[in-house]
């Protein structure tokens, strides 16, 4: 069988699998409360790995892996956050946003505040915040599988575009849940099968094999050429040993814990996810839920540490960096190593295993992503705002739903595709920012202080989300043309010399160092070609897209201001604005969210 | 769904065993939050800050860093099994008769019904 045939087969398998679920699920689905989340009626283990199956987007699955390939220890040390973000979920979040809200993350807003104003500033948030973590996901879609199997961008992005749209639109939350599901469970019995193969070997000890992968030649090389010339003095020994320490990643401490503060806060805040609560009957449903997330998603990470580590000693960073500068293809090759390499069969079903799951995974992160905003669309901003929540019918709020998601749907690919080569890499940071420095503090203050009431719910999403965008548009993230241009004209410079110094290597007897001159030879041709290519790119262009010559701040992520302010914001609204009638709520709110009084029950099918 | 006017809040919140409920709840919530965080960012510190201690071998090639990230998980997991422990043999009894007397209609049990 050739190599397409099996990638076929594969992804044939896994798109039939869910388009099934959503044939079965699409009967299920006639309230308004079943398209959006499933009619409460989703059990706890369910909701946890449909919450794994709705956060391991492939930047987690395929770009931890990456990161530990390339950079070692830093990757790994990554990969923590993304857990322990759920503690804030499950000790704050969760049983809380179960016994108050209903479909959105502005029905806990608008619970005891004016909910045409919160309900609009809530919609607008959830939407921007979504917006940006789909379009970081569509972009990755269209450049992961045309790299996975070789169709054309465009095509990739329509092709998810298409496939999300048929479940949110027909199954609603029922299909998107099982989908996420089926994904999450995929991807875990993936992981665990290539790492058995990896760990096996070594009987299960893990110093015997990270003692390999140190001491492989190909993870020295990748440390040697991180480091620079501060190696130049280091053993072989020293170098291996190296990947396996802090600081070849991250090298301002300030922005690791700013991304930190962003993950860890920023989750509880993000719609998508917080959504997934009200599809369980109860709180204990809610906590129990959190709890098999995080064992899911903290069970993941764990085997990701072998993912990485083995694809750096059995495929090799160089190689891993060569087909995806990213590391994104540390897993799906590693896979076929492992299967046999890339002339055998086995070799090529993992390949194509792994990148059937990377596939399933995507369509399910976009699904959830969809109809978070769908609703925030729907639900608040057309039968809340503009309707008043009157005269609509509950097959009108169905439709309503469904035409929401054609439209949030249709901008997804629409935006997938004018994003096409740009950089996509912050904006997931930025959405978390967003997530943590907006919605985190109205939820959590909404939660739990008394005090906190509509103008310091709008003064908090408003400044919080400025925040958080404003800093980003200043930060190092977006591209200088005059410090690219300053770089590339220095490459130039210094290339007659270079040139001179090299060729003079080139005539050496030393077979060893004149094939290394050739190398470098060649790396100074690419270099120079890119230089010029650089400076012809950005011609008389001396500013970024906000007209800066240099970054303001020099934090990539605005986490570590932006939350504060966003707490401050909340805080200050709230005791400018005085309302009575929220402080007068309180109680109810207070008992409401500690004892689940009056949760409207699960619909029974 | 009922009506909230169909229970009388200010009443409940004035219970002793809401009060109780509460205070218990808050102590324990807020401080174990706290220890989470705090645990959370010596990961980043220490990496950023004492790389040397992070360096030091005891395991073979793996390091204090690398065990200490490693912990990170089992933190993570420890707190979530305390909390879940303590919510549904405590919290969730008092909740529950709390509710019980103030409605005729106790909030639902963890019995869910599931996706068939």
């Amino acid at each position: 069988m050739s190599k397409q045939t099996i990638t076929f087969l594969v992804f044939a398998v896994v798109v039939a699998i869910t388009m099934y679920v959503t044939y079965v699920a699409a009967k299920r689905v006639r309230s308004v409360s079943d398209f959006y989340t499933a009619g409460g009626g989703v059990s706890g283990w369910q909701n946890g790995w449909a919450i794994a199956g709705d956060y391991l987007s492939a930047a987690s699955f395929l770009g931890i892996a990456g990161l530990i390939s390339l950079y070692g220890y830093d990757g790994f040390m990554y990969s923590v956050g993304w857990l322990v973000a759920y503690v804030t979920v499950l000790l704050l979040i969760a049983e809380p946003c179960r016994n108050i809200g209903r479909y959105t993350l502005s029905d806990i807003l608008a619970y005891r505040n004016d909910p045409t104003k919160v309900r609009t500033v809530g919609a607008i948030s959830t939407i921007t915040v979504s917006t940006f973590y789909l379009t970081a996901q569509m972009v990755g879609a269209g450049v992961l599988v045309k790299t996975l199997i070789g169709i054309s961008y465009e095509t990739s992005v329509a092709c998810v575009g298409v496939l999300m749209l048929l479940y949110v639109l027909f199954g609603g939350m029922v299909a998107t849940t099982w989908v996420q599901i089926i994904k999450a469970v995929l991807l875990v019995t993936a992981s665990i099968i290539i790492v058995l193969l990896v760990w096996t070997p070594y009987g299960f000890s893990l110093p015997a094999f990270l003692k390999d992968v140190v001491g492989d030649a190909k993870v020295q090389a990748r440390v040697a050429a991180l480091l620079g010339d501060s190696s130049k003095n280091m053993s072989a020994s020293e170098l291996g040993q190296r990947f396996l320490e802090p600081g070849l990643y991250f090298k301002a401490p300030i922005d690791q814990i700013s991304l930190g503060m962003a993950l860890v806060f920023g989750t509880a805040g993000l719609p998508h996810i917080l959504m997934r609560f009200f599809t369980v009957p109860t709180a204990q449903q809610a906590r129990k839920s959190v709890v098999w997330a995080m064992v899911v998603i903290g069970g993941f990470y764990v085997l990701t540490l072998f993912l990485g580590f083995g694809a750096a000693h059995h495929v090799g960073p160089a190689a891993i960096a060569a087909v995806d500068a990213g590391g994104n293809m540390a897993g799906p090759l590693l896979a076929q190593f492992i299967g046999g390499g890339p002339d055998s069969m086995l070799g090529n079903f993992m390949l194509a295993f792994v990148s059937a799951v990377a596939f399933a995974t995507i369509v399910a992160v976009v699904s959830g992503l969809v109809l978070a905003s769908a609703s925030a669309m729907a639900h608040d901003l057309y039968v809340g705002v503009i309707r008043h929540g009157k005269s609509v019918t509950p097959q009108g709020q169905v439709t309503a739903a469904r035409i929401a998601t054609l439209i949030v749907g249709a901008l997804a690919i629409g935006i997938g595709l004018a994003a096409k080569g740009q950089n996509v890499a912050a904006l997931v940071g930025l959405a978390f920012a967003v997530a943590a420095s907006a919605n985190f503090p109205c939820v959590l203050l909404t939660l739990y202080w008394k005090r906190c009431n509509t103008g310091g719910i709008v003064t908090g999403m408003v400044v919080g989300t400025i925040a958080a965008v404003g800093l980003t548009l200043v930060s190092p993230n977006l591209t200088y043309p005059k410090a690219v241009k300053a770089a590339a004209h220095k490459v130039l410079d210094g290339e007659a010399a270079r040139r001179a110094a090299v060729s003079a290597a080139l005539g050496a007897s030393d077979e060893k160092a004149a094939s290394q001159a050739k190398k470098e030879l060649a790396a100074l041709d690419k270099n120079v070609a890119k230089a010029k290519d650089d400076i012809a790119k950005w011609g008389d262009t001396n500013t970024s897209f906000m007209g800066l010559q240099e970054p303001m701040t020099q934090l990539k992520n605005p986490g570590i201001i932006s939350i504060p302010l966003g707490f401050l914001a909340v805080i200050f609204g709230s005791l400018l604005f005085r309302d009575k009638r929220a402080e007068d709520m309180w109680n109810e709110v207070y008992v409401r969210q500690n004892t689940g009084l009056l949760v409207a029950p699960p619909t029974s099918h | 769904m009922a009506t909230s006017d169909a229970v009388d809040w200010d009443a409940i919140t004035r219970d002793p065993r809401f009060q109780s409920l509460h205070k218990r709840k808050s102590a324990f919530l807020w401080g174990l939050m706290a220890v989470s965080v705090i645990y959370y960012f010596l990961l980043p510190i220490g990496a950023a800050y004492f790389q040397d201690l992070f360096k030091i071998r005891v395991w073979g090639v793996v390091n204090v860093g690398l065990l200490f990230a490693l912990s990170e998980f089992a933190v993570a997991w420890i707190v979530a099994w305390i909390y879940s422990r303590k919510a549904s043999r405590d919290f969730d009894q008092l909740a529950a008769q709390i509710c019980a007397e103030c409605t005729h209609t106790p909030p639902l049990q963890a019995a869910a019904g599931g996706l068939p």
